[in-house]
């Protein structure tokens, strides 16, 4: 049988067009021959899918012809949900507004590198840490070999010499002297070395960055104690235009340097600070700032760039709560027992200069 | 929403019944009843007017093949059922588009129509395939095909129509013409 004859077959048996004696032998050879059985299927489902065509196309004219009488414009203004002018503005140009921004923040990142002012540090004040360099060390190297000379002389630390300096001070007579943070941060090792020209090994046992304070502990084996230090410790503020001053290793030997306490506010208002007029130089950070009766009121920490003669003294209040705030086992079994009253407070400058020479120390920092 | 517009809203046995009998007045009543709720939700989700119509009129189909196929269930009410395939025609679109900013603003609750949704653009796709199958067919093949498969046309009118001389020659020339109509469509991926 031709396909086209069987096609017309298929045709007249779905119509239903066929007798019933045709429609029997039709079914008859649709359960003997499966060839027929699916031909039969394939036709139906393909004539299927062009009525189906058809229909679609009739029903999307039947869509059109209603959804042409809708006012969609009007419609769709009042169905937008109308966010505020920004939001808009926001959504139509947020693109160029991110890179506008990016351009920007970049251009500002790049001005605050090259001007410097990207650091921490404000150009113009400066920390006195001191950098022990070239010359100085030359210096150092000559009065090293003069140490041969005179073999009696103290235990002067590692031969190598200090990248850093500074100066701390004794808080407690057990050992723990108190310095700033920038002197010592990032330091390998530090030591302290005493007016006598005794240098001792000390461990880092607290810092505190914000108010610029490090808190180290004498732990060389050749340390015994200090003797009851004989500054106390102000509690309270000092008053302005009251006579300060300070003792520091800026050079090798201590120098003595005094002044007034000219504000009450630091380096851009720091309420944390004093501004003091006591002349200072590299290496007098964190030393002591003593007011006339002997007592500690604040540890230099800089001087501005600027003006000449002013420095900087962060307040003795903050010294305290730096001490507070050290974790308690930090301390191991050492507690560091402020004095509150000195035994300073008669004595004549010289005499109280005197006394307290000895827990004023070079702090000597050693990194790679 | 919709009174807003002053819209009649069919009640859904209306909706249903207009359906099987393929009533214009009830299509036309479906259509303008539920379109304010889609064109929101296109509108306000990265699309615009045409999309939305698109989308619904889709739907629409979605719609009146499930219930000519007997298997809508009063269960879920029309609006939702329209809501709900919107919802994911316009997703699974937004999502073609690369528009899609990964959440979607509803004004309307909807359940999951996946199936329906899959059904739809599975047999949307077939005869996309037969459009385009007839359009490739030329004439006067494509007349017979139309005449004879969709307009239920008799072979003695297409004869008539086409100048054959019997009716031998039209039923062959309509064998050849739906076996080159096969062969277009089946040559397509």
């Amino acid at each position: 049988m031709k396909n086209d004859q069987l096609l017309e077959m298929i045709e007249r048996y779905l119509a239903g067009e066929m007798n019933p004696e045709e429609r029997g032998e039709f079914e008859a050879l649709r359960t003997k021959d499966a060839n027929v059985e699916a031909k039969l299927e394939e036709h139906r489902h393909f004539t299927g899918l062009l009525k189906q065509f058809n229909e679609r196309h009739n029903m999307e004219l039947r869509l059109n012809a209603i959804h042409d009488e809708i006012d969609v414009h009007t419609m769709a203004e009042d169905l937008m949900a109308h966010p505020s002018l920004i939001v808009r503005l926001w959504r139509q140009h947020h693109s160029k507004i991110s890179v506008a921004a990016s351009i920007a923040i970049f251009a500002m990142l790049l001005t605050l590198f090259f001007t410097g002012n990207l650091t921490n540090k404000d150009p113009r004040v400066e920390q006195l840490k001191r950098e022990v360099d070239k010359v100085k060390s030359d210096q150092q190297i000559l009065k090293n070999g003069g140490n041969r000379l005179f073999p009696k002389q103290p235990k002067a630390g590692p031969t190598i010499i200090a990248k850093y300096r500074g100066t701390g001070f004794a808080l407690s007579s057990n050992g723990y002297i108190l310095t700033n943070f920038h002197v010592v941060n990032g330091a390998d090792s530090v030591y302290v070395q005493n007016a006598d020209g005794e240098s001792f090994h000390t461990k880092i046992i607290a810092t505190d960055a914000e108010h610029d304070m490090a808190v180290l502990q004498i732990n060389d084996p050749a340390f015994k104690n200090l003797g009851a230090v004989p500054y106390g410790f102000k509690k309270g503020k000092s008053d302005l235009a009251e006579d300060v001053y300070t003792l520091g290793y800026p050079t090798d030997a201590a120098v003595f340097g005094e002044g007034a306490l000219t504000s009450d506010a630091g380096f851009h208002g720091d309420t944390a600070e004093y501004m003091v007029s006591v002349p200072v130089n590299p290496g007098n950070s964190g030393g002591p700032l003593f007011d006339s009766k002997g007592n500690v009121i604040g540890i230099i920490s800089g001087r501005q760039t600027q003006t000449q003669g002013v420095a900087f003294a962060k307040k003795s209040a903050f010294i305290l709560k730096a001490i507070k705030d050290i974790p308690a086992d930090s301390l191991k079994t050492k507690d560091i027992t402020l004095n509150a009253k000195g035994t300073l407070a008669g004595l004549s400058r010289k005499d109280q200069v005197k006394k307290l020479k000895n827990y004023v120390f070079i702090v000597k920092v050693y990194n790679q | 929403m919709n009174n807003h517009y002053n819209v009649e809203i069919p009640s859904d046995s209306e909706v249903i019944l207009g359906i099987l009998n393929n009533s214009d007045v009830v299509l036309k009543k479906l259509y303008l009843a539920y379109f304010p709720m889609i064109l929101q939700l296109v509108i306000n989700n990265n699309g615009n007017e045409d999309e939305a119509k698109d989308i619904y009129q889709e739907a629409i189909i979605v719609l009146y093949n499930k219930v000519k196929r007997g298997d809508f269930e009063l269960s879920s009410k029309l609006k939702t059922f329209i809501y709900s395939v919107c919802r994911r025609l316009w997703l699974k679109r937004l999502k073609q588009m690369d528009r899609y900013g990964g959440d979607i603003k509803d004004f309307e609750d909807y359940l999951p129509v996946e199936e329906d949704v899959e059904r739809h653009q599975e047999r949307d796709l077939q005869l996309n395939k037969m459009g385009e199958a007839l359009k490739l067919l030329g004439e006067p093949c494509k007349t017979i095909m139309e005449d004879f498969y969709m307009h239920n046309k008799s072979m003695q009118d297409i004869c008539e129509r086409f100048g054959y001389t019997n009716a031998d020659n039209a039923k062959t020339q309509k064998y050849k013409c739906l076996q080159r109509l096969k062969k277009l469509f089946f040559q397509q991926q």
